[in-house]
């Protein structure tokens, strides 16, 4: 049981009480528990179908929460789970930009999504490190790296609070790897909260403040990384 | 803290926003100039070799004007909804809460506009190949019913282009969805541009009502696509 407070100010950003979330009539989460405060990067870790993604989806307020209680950046899941969407970002195993327009035309367009100006826009740019010659280039010429880093550009321009991200280094070769792990550092430093759903576990276990892992449903903590 | 952009003032900006995108996108790809624009006026000198008669070509100029803006419409459909499902643009788009009526409105003005230079140019073609002729009075009713023909075809496109964009084998079930639905458009679109070029003596009088016809139906799945976009994107 928590009994941590959800006032705006509060510092937990996830809180889920015997959260129970049901895909056609299979519960895909069967009472999962577990909080998570700001600034933290929590990697999931479990087998597959254990219930890592729609944990994810659960805490985006893409889907419903059953039973239990739920509240995201103080937003109560199981009444208000539409609200929660613009405060979070999401990236699966797409990273949702347009191969034809450059990489600054896709982060303009994230950003203006939640009436980014372009100097937030230029900022988001700049602290991914994609200023400069990459900001002019369409997407379809980046590599997967490189791509990752522009969609999580877009996550800053819309200045999501939490960052779900579901498998971020597939597809990656080392470079990107570790180009993605200086950036999810970043963006915690900074104040954002990520949680990592995750099979790599050396290399988001090194990146990961702390690790849970998630069983038929239900979420056991693992500790400090 | 974050924002976003919500109430009837997101809506306005999220649909300038998508149109501009999208419009920004044909500018990019030249899908609609390089490969849409060409397929249609193939389509028309097929027709024209296929029923080789002046007079026939002349009779039936409006209807194949319509049927190849049918034909070309479901590739622009099928385009405008390939970009955003490609890396899961619209997936995100509603996972980050864009109000699924903006979206709708700028995707289904993006294409009206882009329709409206794919019939400017079939009605050239009309002209140029089949003979097709109208008056200063004509032309009115011309602009007037591709205004409104193409805005019902943007707002039915968008809303199943929508429902086959998750879907499986959906460049075929896209056809079957839209082209039964679209009917009345083509048969309220070739009256009147058939008033609109005199064809058998039709009077432009005569051609208003088929307007009226398609101004019902352009709003009637406008509204219906503003409601029902959302939940259907969310299915």
């Amino acid at each position: 049981m928590s009994f941590i407070a959800h006032e705006p100010s509060s510092d937990v950003v996830i809180d889920l009480i015997d959260a129970v979330a049901v895909l056609g009539s299979f519960p895909a989460l069967a009472g999962a528990t577990l909080s998570v405060r700001r600034g933290e990067i929590v990697l999931l870790q479990g087998p597959n179908g254990a219930g890592k993604t729609t944990l994810l989806r659960l805490c985006a307020g893409l889907i419903p929460l059953e039973r239990g209680q739920g509240y995201v950046l103080g937003v109560d899941l199981k009444n208000d789970r539409e609200l929660v969407r613009h405060r979070v970002g999401v990236i699966g195993h797409n990273n949702g930009l347009y191969a034809d327009l450059t990489v600054t035309e896709n982060v303009r367009f994230w950003g203006r999504t939640v009436g980014a100006t372009h100097g937030e826009v230029d900022a988001a740019l700049q602290r991914m490190g994609l200023n400069g010659r990459l900001a002019d280039l369409p997407v379809s010429r980046l590599s997967a790296g490189q791509k990752r880093r522009t969609a999580l550009a877009g996550l800053v321009a819309r200045r999501a609070e939490l960052w779900l991200l579901d498998e971020p280094h597939a597809g990656l070769d080392a470079a990107g790897r570790d180009e993605l792990d200086q950036v999810l550092k970043m963006a915690a430093s900074a104040g954002a909260t990520v949680v990592v759903a995750s099979h790599e576990l050396e290399r988001a276990g090194q990146l990961a403040t702390r690790q849970v892992e998630v069983v038929a449903g239900q979420v056991r903590e693992l500790g400090a990384s | 803290m974050s924002r976003s952009l919500q109430g009837s003032a997101g809506v306005i900006a999220t649909a300038r926003l998508i149109a501009a995108k999208d419009l920004r996108v044909e500018r990019r790809s030249r899908v609609l100039l390089n490969q849409v624009l060409p397929f249609a006026l193939i389509v028309m000198v097929m027709f024209a070799f296929a029923l080789d008669s002046d007079a026939v070509l002349e009779r039936v100029a409006p209807g194949l004007v319509w049927l190849a803006t049918l034909f070309s419409v479901l590739v622009m459909v099928s385009r405008s909804f390939a970009v955003e499902t490609a890396d899961g643009a619209l997936d995100q788009l509603r996972s980050a809460g864009v109000p699924a009526t903006g979206i709708f409105i700028g995707k289904m003005l993006a294409l009206m506009a882009q329709l409206l230079v794919l019939v400017a140019l079939l009605v050239g073609a009309a002209v140029v190949l089949y003979r097709a002729s109208f008056s200063w009075e004509g032309g009115v009713l011309l602009v007037t019913t591709a205004i409104a023909a193409t805005c019902g075809l943007a707002a039915v496109g968008t809303l199943y282009g929508g429902l086959a964009a998750g879907a499986k084998g959906r460049e075929t079930l896209l056809p079957l969805l839209l082209l039964p639905v679209v009917a009345p458009v083509l048969i309220g679109a070739t009256r009147a541009t058939e008033s609109a070029f005199g064809t058998n003596g039709i009077a432009i009088s005569e051609g208003w009502p088929w307007f009226g016809l398609l101004a019902v139906f352009a709003v009637l799945f406008s509204v219906a696509g503003a409601v029902a976009f959302g939940p259907l994107l969310d299915d």
